[in-house]
């Protein structure tokens, strides 16, 4: 079994009257990458002030590796906390320093590097967010997404072990949200750092989580992989979970995931009625790792975008389409088997030209590939078994390059 | 029973009445010296010191030298009526100078340099508090105290000593406009007077004042500033205009107090 990095036992906090925290009970894994949900108001940014030593609990511990905080000495804490980077739901940005000093303080006040290094890895994480260019600008002449990128760089820079996020991607657009949501996504997969995540952003939020936890009335209600808190049948969770649910994505016009799991019920009972075949599509953008590395986060996320939006204008209006993950879109095409699904790909891949994607192209030669799977419905199918017969490497694929 | 009970309960309010200042005097004491040392842990802030003398002396100068040239009129003016009368308005230079090295200069400067830049430091770290980025500080590991407070007294220390300097200069010239331009006294007399009865005694002392009032002003300030989230009289906006406030009146007050128990040990 393994051992948590942080444990919370039983944490109890009260402000006044109030009881945030009614014995908190919970485990992060090193590694991954937890998020931490539930209401607003509901304490979750205090339970993160609490992980990062910001607030002290009235009661219960809380232990790094096995070893509880309380009784660590002050070298200690200090060596932990360089391990700690924390980006606050308000940026918590100096007002009087511009974005490059904002985002080079914690290298310029504990690091021994010369300005020019900083500078460059100033730069480097500037670039990835979008905000290059605004070095000399003030927070209060920013947008409250920029500030946000720019509190979010600020966290990246010492290269932490644990970042805790609160609500990294509040106020963004669901394109800066989803490129911020892939970078957290790509840097924990890159440097392995452990993230702590409080965030409202459902479903998105669970494909870049390994762990989620939910927080309801000061106590973890669930805590567990996103899959199971999806199919979890508690009555609480679900409410929380669908209620944030819209019909459709605000900006592309793409359903989103519980949206689908609905038609696929809907089809499904078609199907065993009426014999009324469907097929199940997904679109896996095979190299978006090379669009993070020539360009911006946010243009692997415009991709997807963008190739949702030609999808959707092609599709009917019973089919339903959905992101399945940052690099995949899943596609339900009603009426149609598994050859019907394959002429609706070859077609979709002669209309699609680079310039639908992305203006410039990381580079000229650069070609956007694309792999995709197809899976028809029979009467036994359940959503997860088609998804995984559509994934499946045994399954022939339709791959096409857009150059 | 009952007037027990109220006895009790009157023990209990003087106790804490007694306590509570006790504990925020402790609070501060602890604060003023964690920022006190900080200013000598490396690397140095040089930068920041800099920066911090330009703000609280270089644009206190011409506040500092306005007030200064109207004080010195003022003694002069005052100085000369009084001295005439006994026939010794010769003496005036002496009055002058004196008055202002020893008491006025320091006081002053001090008072001024409260109203322009003590209220600005609480109210700049009263927002910092307000809007998390202190918090922001100590998660990356920056010592609050040594990154706020620290440049601050070190540039208090270095700023006000030449402030009152300014002061002391000024306001002697100040006290030559009146009295020797506009009311007739003898220049030569005016500055032998102020050369002859100003010792060194009288400038270290008044240096040794400023001194002190340097410290007590920053630390009261960037106290009342840092801990700006404790007001219970207010919050957000509210109470950082009310620790700006306290945090004027208590440097002033503490500034007056001071003043009376150095000159008592000085004199």
């Amino acid at each position: 079994m393994k051992t948590p990095l942080i444990q919370l036992n039983d944490i109890y906090k009260t402000f006044g009257a109030n009881r945030v925290l009614d014995g908190i009970t919970l485990s992060i894994y090193q590694g991954e990458i937890t998020t931490i949900i539930g209401k607003s108001g509901g304490g979750k940014s205090v339970l993160l002030k609490h992980i990062i030593g910001l607030l002290e609990p009235d009661a219960g511990h809380i232990l790094f590796n096995g070893h509880p905080l309380s009784e660590m000495k002050r070298p200690e804490r200090k060596i932990l906390k360089r391990k700690f980077s924390y980006m606050f739901q308000g940026n918590a940005l100096f007002d009087s320093l511009t974005v490059y000093e904002n985002v080079a303080l914690p290298l310029k006040e504990t690091a021994v590097l010369p300005e020019k290094e900083i500078r460059r890895r100033a730069a480097e994480k500037m670039a990835h967010l979008d905000i290059l260019g605004n070095e000399d600008k003030y927070p209060s002449q920013l947008s409250g997404g920029m500030r946000k990128r720019v509190a979010l760089a600020r966290a990246l820079m010492t290269d932490p072990e644990i970042i805790l996020f609160d609500e990294p991607t509040t106020g963004l657009d669901p394109i800066r949200k989803n490129a911020v949501l892939s970078m957290i996504s790509d840097y924990q997969k890159k440097f392995g750092f452990t993230g702590v995540v409080v965030s409202h952003e459902i479903p998105d939020i669970f494909y870049i989580s390994q762990r989620i936890a939910m927080l309801n009335d000061g106590r973890i209600l669930f805590e567990g992989s996103p899959e199971e808190i999806q199919r979890s049948p508690v009555t609480e969770i679900r409410n929380f979970i669908y209620g944030y649910e819209a019909p459709q994505g605000a900006y592309s016009g793409r359903n989103n995931q519980p949206y689908v799991e609905r038609r696929f019920l809907q089809e499904m009972a078609r199907l065993q009625n009426h014999d009324i075949a469907f097929s199940l599509v997904i679109f896996t953008f095979d190299n978006i790792d090379e669009i993070y590395e020539h360009a911006e986060h946010i243009a692997g996320q415009t991709v997807i975008e963008n190739l949702a939006l030609k999808i959707r204008h092609k599709i009917a209006i019973t089919d339903s389409c959905s992101r399945l993950g940052l690099n995949k879109i899943v596609l339900l095409i009603t009426n149609a088997d598994r050859v019907q699904a394959r002429a609706f790909c070859e077609g979709l891949a002669r209309d699609i030209q680079a310039n639908d994607f992305i203006k410039p192209k990381p580079s000229p030669d650069f070609c956007f590939s694309f792999s995709v799977g197809f899976a028809q419905a029979t009467r036994d199918s359940s959503l997860e078994s088609l998804l995984e017969t559509a994934e499946s490497s045994s399954n022939p694929f339709y791959q096409f390059k857009v150059c | 029973m009952a007037i027990l009970s109220t006895v009790k309960l009157s023990v209990c309010v003087l106790g804490q009445m007694t306590m509570s200042p006790v504990q925020r005097l402790g609070k501060m004491t602890v604060f003023f010296f964690w920022g006190l040392i900080h200013i000598f842990s490396l690397p140095l802030q040089i930068y920041k010191i800099v920066e911090q003398i330009f703000f609280i002396g270089m644009k206190s100068v011409f506040v500092i030298c306005l007030t200064a040239a109207f004080t010195g009129m003022v003694l002069g003016l005052q100085g000369y009526y009084t001295l005439v009368k006994f026939g010794s308005e010769g003496m005036l230079g002496a009055a002058v100078a004196l008055s202002l090295v020893r008491e006025m200069g320091p006081v002053l400067t001090a008072i001024m340099v409260i109203g322009r830049a003590g209220s600005a430091m609480a109210a700049e770290i009263g927002i910092m508090r307000i809007s998390e980025q202190i918090d922001a500080l100590e998660t990356m590991d920056i010592n609050p105290v040594r990154y706020l407070v620290s440049p601050r007294i070190a540039a208090a220390l270095i700023s006000f000593p030449l402030l009152t300097a300014l002061f002391d200069v000024i306001g002697i010239f100040g006290g030559y406009i009146t009295g020797s331009l506009l009311l007739g006294i003898n220049p030569g007399v005016y500055f032998a007077r102020v050369e002859s009865s100003v010792v060194m005694k009288d400038i270290s002392g008044g240096f040794s004042k400023s001194i002190v009032f340097a410290l007590v002003v920053v630390t009261v300030c960037c106290f009342k500033g840092y801990f700006t989230h404790l007001q219970t009289d207010g919050f957000g906006s509210k109470g950082v205009s009310l620790s700006t406030t306290s945090a004027v009146v208590l440097s002033c007050v503490l500034v007056l107090i001071a003043d009376y128990v150095l000159t008592s040990i000085l004199l």
